[in-house]
């Protein structure tokens, strides 16, 4: 029934990074994630699978505060990031944001040069002393966006000028250019071409050494490729949470079960 | 068979396609009529402005020798009327050309010549007279301005026909000019006094020029700029990225978008009595008096304001939100992602809108006239203080002056404003564009 290849589940037990406890998300009235609790790993691929509009996207903006920015919607419940509450008064999004970066489903390159692109976290957190300490941390993180090679000839050309998926990968460049410690991914190859999405792919595998990430995807093939354990939401609810190899061949709950094998989505 | 849709040829049309086909080339027609009528307006409106007003644009004037007589001189600067003698010298040195050219005239003395100078010709000559010791006693080529009457006999503007009243000017003048216009005596030159020069009596239309009223307009729109800009692009990015939404700004929305709807003359008496009345009465701020284009300026930011305000938060709402989420995404603060990101992006659509705004104030006349900006005025600019306060007019209020007074030479003249109004509007309007390039080639 599913033949994708499920990546090799290396789960040695890693640390906790980000613990949430009873999330609960209104938009307004609407109640968009219901007593949702999970613990993710450092140093781990987590994805979150589930049909649309089950609160995937909500979710995973919960964990950098992206929702601030939105006024109706309202946050219940305890996020900790390495055990502090980044809801705490005392929390500025700021620098939260510095440390879980974040991709976008659609590639957002500033409308600005290859390299300002990159260096615009750096500089704003004053990350770099000098010109060659901006260059070695800019060329560090193109790298990095396994997209140096293509871009290091035409750095100062503009970032919106580059195919679709380099422009997602310029992005994944820009979002560890500040060195985080998390990495949220929302759909982060919904708008690349399957080479594109297999490059990104590859890079998300790689990622994985030095942070947690956390990946949105409607692509259940790359929820098995590319993570070690899954999330599955249904209307709100986290329904099952696991080894991303137990849950696409053993799910406990019958909705996840339904999901997998296409009978609901 | 009956139960299968018979195959029907791409190369026969249905009536429905027909039909669809005579609805659009129908609805091309509609638009193409609806350009053409547009065009034609414009055509017919800038061939008027243009047939009416180039006139103004040139002047008539008389080249004779003369010499000025130091004793003249001397005896004129000693009469009560300075300029009277000066008018002599002129009328003689034009009946000594008319008397060596052998002309023939019906004309008996050089009084007679009266009506064909202009009535500021005089002063003229003795600024002339005055200015170099070296100019008097030798004989020099002097050039002066006809009167108005002779200048619009040469335009076609008056005729024998429609002089036959006039106390002035006579046949014989008419067949005089002929006869020096064949010499070269009397010639029609670029008139650059139109554009350098400033508001002339009733009189001596040939003196009169758009030069102080440019300058009026062009203090108002710095004064615009300076004060709408600042407040309107802070207010603008407050309220599109900062006001939280609730009753209160809501209240604010909806009071700009009124304020934009506003007559103008509302303004203008708001003005009076706020910055006139108020601001130089009572508290007696030197700068803020009647007829000053700092006060014009002020009331025309009045009006202006909510225009900016609405232009710079459309131009601040059509950037995308996928740019401010990539600046917060990397740790931006608000006004980070606003100042780097948004702004610049939006910078093109507000410059647009600021133009637009000024625009319509530099073509505004109502407020001017309730802040005495309508005055006769020749106020000559010595300072920057003065450019911001000496009394002034504005350039449409100068042609609506105009356009007031009886001669036809002011009509004419109206219309020569109205040209050199729309030039600086299109210079205004290419300052626009050249900017938006600026801004846009950073992509
Ligand atoms: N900005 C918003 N305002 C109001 N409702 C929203 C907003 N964003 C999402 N929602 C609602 O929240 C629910 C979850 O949406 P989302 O998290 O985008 O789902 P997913 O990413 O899983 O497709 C949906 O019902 C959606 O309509
Ligand atoms: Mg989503």
């Amino acid at each position: 029934m599913f033949d994708a290849k499920i990546s090799e589940t290396t789960v040695t037990q890693n640390d906790i990074k980000i613990a949430a406890r009873k999330v609960q998300v209104y938009y307004g009235e609407a109640h968009a994630i219901k007593d949702v609790s999970v613990d993710i790993l450092d140093k781990t691929v987590t994805a979150f699978i589930g049909p649309s509009g089950c609160g995937k996207s909500t979710f995973l903006r919960c964990i950098n505060r992206m929702n601030d920015t939105i006024p109706i919607c309202r946050v219940e419940g305890d996020i900790l990031l390495d055990g502090e509450d980044i809801y705490d008064k005392r929390v500025d999004p700021v620098n939260l944001r510095a440390r879980v970066g974040m991709v976008f489903q659609k590639p957002n390159p500033f409308p600005k040069s290859i390299y300002d692109n990159v260096a615009y976290g750096p500089r704003i957190h004053g990350l770099a002393r000098t010109k060659a300490d901006l260059d070695e941390i800019v060329e560090r993180a193109l790298r990095r966006g396994a997209i140096w090679e293509e871009v290091k000839d035409r750095l100062h050309q503009p970032g919106t000028g580059l195919s679709g998926g380099q422009q997602q990968r310029l992005c994944i460049a820009r979002a560890v250019a500040t060195e985080p410690e998390v990495l949220l991914m929302d759909e982060p190859c919904s708008a690349l071409d399957p080479i594109a999405t297999a490059q990104v792919e590859e890079l998300i595998d790689e990622l994985r050494q030095s942070y947690s990430v956390v990946i949105v995807t409607h692509s259940m093939q790359q929820a098995a490729r590319v993570s070690q354990k899954t999330a599955f939401f249904h209307l709100g609810n986290l329904v099952e949470y696991g080894d991303t190899e137990q849950i696409f061949t053993n799910p406990v709950d019958p909705r996840t079960e339904s999901y997998i094998t296409g009978r609901i989505g | 068979m009956s139960g299968v849709p018979q195959k029907r040829s791409l190369l026969v049309a249905d009536s429905q396609l027909t039909k669809r086909n005579a609805a659009e080339s129908r609805f091309k027609i509609y638009g193409l009529a609806a350009i053409g009528a547009g065009l034609f307006f414009l055509v017919v409106l800038l061939s008027q402005i243009v047939m009416n007003g180039a006139p103004a644009f040139f002047q008539t004037q008389i080249t004779v020798p003369l010499t000025l007589d130091p004793a003249a001189v001397a005896k004129a600067e000693k009469s009560m009327m300075k300029t009277a003698g000066y008018r002599g010298m002129l009328e003689e040195a034009l009946w000594n050309e008319v008397e060596r050219g052998g002309i023939e005239t019906q004309l008996k003395s050089p009084k007679e010549l009266r009506e064909m100078i202009s009535a500021g010709a005089p002063g003229n000559l003795r600024e002339f007279a005055l200015a170099d010791e070296g100019n008097q006693g030798t004989e020099v080529r002097y050039t002066f301005a006809a009167s108005s009457r002779v200048d619009g006999y040469l335009k076609g503007r008056v005729t024998r026909e429609g002089s036959k009243d006039d106390k002035g000017i006579r046949p014989e003048h008419f067949d005089l000019i002929d006869a020096l216009v064949a010499v070269g005596v009397v010639e029609t030159r670029f008139n650059l006094t139109f554009i350098t020069g400033s508001d002339a009596s009733d009189v001596r239309p040939e003196q009169s020029g758009m030069g102080q009223s440019m300058l009026g307009s062009l203090a108002m729109m710095f004064v615009v700029l300076g004060v709408c800009l600042p407040i309107s692009v802070a207010a603008a990015i407050y309220l599109e990225e900062f006001a939280p939404k609730n009753r209160f700004t809501d209240f604010i929305e909806i009071n700009i978008s009124n304020l934009a709807a506003v007559p103008s003359i509302v303004f203008g008496i708001l003005a009076l009595a706020a910055f006139i009345q108020f601001g130089g009465g009572k508290l007696e701020i030197e700068a803020l008096r009647a007829s000053a284009p700092l006060v014009g300026g002020l009331a025309l930011s009045l009006m202006t304001l909510p225009t900016i305000i609405i232009a710079t938060r459309a131009a601040l709402k059509a950037v995308p939100l996928s740019i401010r989420e990539a600046a917060l995404g990397v740790g931006a603060s608000r006004m980070q992602s606003v100042l780097h990101h948004v702004l610049p992006l939006a910078m093109p659509g507000i410059l647009t809108g600021t133009i637009i705004g000024l625009a319509a104030a530099l073509g505004e006349t109502a407020p001017l006239l309730l802040i005495g900006m309508v005055a006769f005025v020749q106020t000559d600019i010595a300072s920057i203080g003065d450019f911001f306060t000496a009394p002034n007019v504005g350039m449409p209020a100068q042609i609506y002056i105009w356009a007031q007074r009886a001669d036809g030479a002011w009509y004419e003249r109206a219309w020569g404003g109205i040209i050199l109004l729309l030039v600086f509007l299109v210079a205004m309007n290419a300052i626009a564009i050249f900017l938006r390039r600026r801004f846009e080639r950073r992509w």
